[in-house]
């Protein structure tokens, strides 16, 4: 069901796109950024805690 | 505090460089801007004002990251920190000494290149008015600007993209005066808020390029 | 308890990992509910047509694009003040979120602009004031990257943004001066009298709260990745050293 844009619904969507894409764009990039230090925290914190006892 | 000031502009003067080159950048950039837009002599007097402004901003950045950075890697800095004289007067010097060497031949070169860019005649007061009154302004934003990143490899990058963004205000202002002046209008207004940038660059700039050295030398 | 206990790496992440679920969710809940909402379920204005749309992607992310920056100012000084390792990660971890909305902000006002003032951009003044915020942005996220030092480039940032906050507000008049616009004032006031209608005040409404919480859950995580690179880098040094 779209509602009815007339003639400016190129406009419309476009800017939604965008935007949307943006922001999932950014939501991505930081819980990628976010589990990737965790794994590497976690890796050096077992590491660290095996040398030292 | 005189002979440090003495010390930077024999410096400035006798290490080349600096000195002529960012003068020698204005000159070129003036000439190159009408291979660009064409000879038209009514298009040329339209935007020359705003040319040499920013003509003459480029030209004070080119010479930034020299403010500090020399005394930087040769330690001078470090003894500079700890003399008698307060850091924030040491960066008022030092911007001082680059406007000596930069802003004040800018202006004083600006009319020249005036006459390249066909300038109308009501102009050229105006236009040095309004450099001699910003440009001080943009040598004391430059010094925050140099204090920032002088321990930065690459930092020269960096310094434009910090500065030229703080650079805004000044260029808003100091073409409005030589512009407007050209087309024969009152300038009062934006001349006051021009003057007041500068005098409130002179107040607190010092103080924040200051704290940005001593945590660059801590 | 009081507010500083964030400030402890510890119980940030603490706290913020039994917070964030909720907020994100909140804040997922509020922009689907409130863009659907303003997409599918509000008339077109008479004047506007459909672009009126857009208005519930452009005015959040402006307001939050400013907003940010006075968060980060805030965290800034903090900082400053208190020497909170927290209150800095939390405004570098604030600077590419706000960078975001600004972008968006503008994105969508040329797209808006296109069939309402028949150009994707003028220089106009709220229009150009934005563009300083972003080369604002850009630059304090560039200082960031740039200092290999953690707490030098804390340092320093911070005495940048409360450097750029003055000059940003001065670039705002000195533009205001330069030009005069076609950009309505605002469309958010207390005076009811100026507010844009009811029917589009409501889902708008929604999606501001949908883009704060955002904003917040986005600083909470990234705050927290901020944190464990810290931990993480102080923790190879100690190896190395070993």
């Amino acid at each position: 069901m779209m509602p009815e844009l007339g003639k400016y619904a190129a406009e419309v969507i476009s800017a939604y796109a965008v935007s949307l894409g943006l922001l999932v764009g950014l939501v991505v990039l930081s819980l990628r950024r976010n589990a990737r230090l965790r794994d590497a925290l976690r890796q050096v914190e077992d590491r660290q805690r095996k040398t030292n006892g | 505090m005189i002979a440090l000031l003495r010390r930077d502009l024999v410096l400035a003067v006798r290490a080349g460089g600096g000195f002529g080159l960012g003068l020698a950048f204005f000159l070129v950039l003036s000439v190159l801007v009408p291979f660009g837009v064409g000879p038209e002599a009514d298009v040329l007097a339209r935007i020359a004002p705003g040319i040499l402004w920013i003509g003459a901003l480029l030209s004070c950045l080119l010479s930034l990251d020299r403010i500090f950075a020399l005394d930087f890697e040769d330690g001078s800095l470090d003894l500079l920190a700890t003399a008698p004289v307060p850091l924030e007067g040491v960066s008022v010097v030092k911007a001082l000494a680059h406007w000596l060497t930069t802003g004040l031949p800018l202006t004083l070169l600006a009319p020249g290149l005036g006459v390249l860019l066909n300038l109308p005649p009501a102009g050229f007061g105006w236009l040095v008015i309004s450099l001699a009154v910003g440009t001080p302004a943009l040598s004391l934003i430059g010094a925050f600007g140099a204090a920032l990143t002088v321990g930065l490899k690459r930092g020269g990058l960096l310094l434009s993209l910090l500065v030229l963004p703080l650079y805004v205000p000044t260029l808003i202002f100091g073409a409005q005066v030589a512009t407007q002046g050209a087309a024969g209008l009152d300038v009062g207004t934006p001349l006051v808020l021009l003057a007041g940038i500068s005098a409130g660059t002179l107040a607190l700039m010092p103080f924040a390029a200051a704290a940005a050295l001593r945590i660059n030398l801590r | 308890m009081s507010f500083w206990e964030f400030a402890n790496p510890k119980r940030f992440m603490q706290l913020s990992s039994r917070l964030l679920p909720w907020v994100a969710g909140l804040s997922l809940a509020c922009l689907v509910v409130g863009l659907i909402w303003g997409f599918f379920f509000t008339p077109e204005d008479y004047r506007q047509g459909s672009t009126v749309k857009i208005i519930y992607l452009h005015v959040p992310a402006a307001l939050m694009a400013i907003n940010a920056w006075l968060m980060m100012l805030v965290a800034s000084l903090v900082w400053i003040i208190r020497r909170h390792h927290v209150s800095a990660l939390a405004a570098r971890a604030a600077a590419p979120v706000g960078l975001t909305f600004t972008v968006i902000a503008l994105i969508t006002g040329a797209i808006w602009g296109q069939p309402m003032w028949g150009t994707w951009w003028a220089w106009d003044p709220r229009l150009t004031s934005f563009l300083i915020l972003a080369l604002f942005y850009m630059g304090y996220i560039a200082m960031w990257e740039a200092v290999e030092n953690g707490d030098t480039a804390a340092d320093l940032t911070s005495v940048l943004c409360l450097v750029g906050s003055v000059f940003a507000i001065l670039s705002r008049y000195a533009v205001l001066f330069w030009n005069q616009g076609l950009h309505q004032g605002a469309s958010l006031s207390l005076d009811k009298e100026e507010n844009v209608a009811d029917v589009f005040y409501l889902p708008l409404l929604v999606c501001i709260a949908g883009f704060v919480l955002m904003f917040l859950a986005l600083v909470l995580l990234r705050t927290r990745t901020e944190i464990r690179a810290r931990r993480l880098k102080a923790l190879l040094n100690r190896e190395r050293m070993a």
